[in-house]
């Protein structure tokens, strides 16, 4: 049986991790490398890593960063942030990423996620979508959740989808960084409306929010968490049992 | 010396740090010609099968491999790699692949609930049909691997050695003689995966 995925999420500026409540006033956690290792290490089924640098030079010491991860730890590594051509998907997939996530390099040209698809496969590009509740309508956000691009959600989903696009990251801004739970209303929409792996992401505090996740959406195939990883608030080793104990399927 | 084939298919990279993690010699080869000097052989693969099988005809390298095949080489096809393994697939039109093994490529959608999705993407867990395959010398029945692939082999021979429940038992692994295949990533495997990559290396040449 397949198990449900548990997902750290890093984001990289400057080589260092990362990670900011409501996308704002970020902190210091520790290096990427050791950190992606210590994951593997405890049971994560999966990393993300995010570039959020904006400088050349970080972009550098990104790909520096990735390669060596890649060199040491053996779970499937996707990598986000800055895609916006099919020469970005060469960089990070030469080192050593499996799957590639776009996000605003997708809302600036749609056609990215079927070329990139029609290269490297749709196993191998992800679309991540920050969404927000604009007067109860799901609106999509670019730029790191900072621009409503006023495209609504569920339909620019299922529009990734039909270009190529073989899984999808649902970060609901509304619950990201609160630590209240998962944004259940907006995951099952998104459900509903595509065939392909899901992912949730936005809102985890607890191990409860993910057994709750799991338990109340069966189209959901992972949770994706940073903060509460990194600062050890949820151990994921302890998650895992959890949740084969909740009769969830999980990879212990 | 492990050849890891490279005919212009996928990222090796990672394939090359495993086995540089369990302390491995592998190299990547383009070259035919240098095939010879290997001891062992591994097939990757990802994308889809008519270019990859193309690709690997152009280069000469289906030649050179079947031939360190029949030297008795142990050979192991990854995920594409594997299926290429096979008689032919049915992906997207009819195409012919190494013929190693007995058996033809699937759509898996064919063969599940309608309600699972496909790719079959993630940790599945693996059941054992030959216990006594040398890939499982060092992990147990149940352990978990990796999987990402939408097509699935269909042996119609006896060479399945695992399989993995996705809403039907999907062919995991297959080993005929000192030919092995796994469908899912041991280089994305964790230890299970690194574990099942020393057991190859170390079947008898």
């Amino acid at each position: 049986m397949i198990t449900k995925r548990i997902i750290p999420c890093l984001d990289v500026k400057d080589g260092r991790v990362v990670k900011g409540v409501n996308f704002a006033g970020l902190g210091d956690v520790a290096s990427p490398v050791e950190l992606a290792e210590y994951y593997s290490g405890a049971g994560a089924d999966e990393l993300v890593f995010y570039d959020i640098t904006a400088s050349a030079e970080g972009r550098r010491l990104f790909t520096d960063i990735l390669t060596e991860t890649a060199r040491r730890v053996f779970i499937p590594l996707t990598v986000g942030g800055g895609i916006n051509t099919t020469a970005d998907f060469e960089r990070v997939l030469g080192c050593g990423a499996d799957k590639v996530s776009v996000n605003s390099g997708a809302i600036k040209n749609p056609s990215l996620v079927r070329e990139a698809a029609r290269l490297y496969g749709d196993q191998c590009v992800v679309l991540s979508a920050d969404v927000k509740r604009v007067d109860g309508v799901f609106r999509v956000f670019a730029k790191g959740g900072r621009e409503n691009t006023s495209m609504e959600a569920v339909e620019w989903i299922k529009r990734c989808v039909d270009m190529g696009a073989g899984e999808i990251v649902l970060n609901s801004i509304d619950t990201d960084g609160v630590k209240n739970g998962f944004d259940l209303e907006m995951l099952d929409a998104v459900c509903r409306a595509v065939s392909v792996p899901v992912i949730a992401s936005g809102g985890a505090g607890s191990i409860d929010h993910f057994i709750e996740l799991f338990k109340t959406l069966d189209g959901v195939d992972a949770g994706l968490a940073a903060s509460i990883f990194h600062f050890g608030e949820v151990k994921i080793r302890d998650l895992k049992e959890s949740m084969a104990k909740a009769g969830i399927p999980a990879r212990l | 010396m492990i050849a890891i084939i490279d005919y212009g298919v996928g990222n090796l990279f990672s394939l090359k740090s495993s086995f540089a993690a369990i302390g491995e010699d592998a190299a990547v080869i383009s070259d035919p010609d240098a095939l010879k000097d290997a001891d062992r052989l591994l097939l990757p693969g990802v994308g889809a099968f008519e270019d990859a099988a193309e690709k690997l005809r152009k280069s000469g390298l289906d030649q050179a491999l079947l031939e360190g095949v029949n030297q008795g080489k142990p050979l192991l096809g990854i995920c594409l790699g594997m299926q290429m393994l096979f008689e032919k697939s049915y992906e997207y039109g009819e195409h012919s692949g190494l013929g190693l093994l007995a058996g033809e490529i699937r759509p898996i959608r064919d063969v599940i609930p309608a309600h699972y999705k496909i790719p079959h993407i993630g940790w599945n867990a693996l059941k054992f049909e030959r216990p006594d395959c040398p890939l499982w010398k060092y992990i147990r029945e149940g352990d978990y691997v990796y999987f990402v692939h939408s097509y699935y082999a269909v042996p119609s021979g006896d060479c399945l050695s695992a399989s993995a429940e996705y809403g039907a038992d999907l062919t995991a692994a297959v080993w005929k003689d000192n030919v092995f295949g796994c469908q899912f990533h041991p280089e994305k495997s964790g230890a299970v995966g690194l574990s099942i990559l020393r057991a190859f290396c170390e079947v008898p040449v």
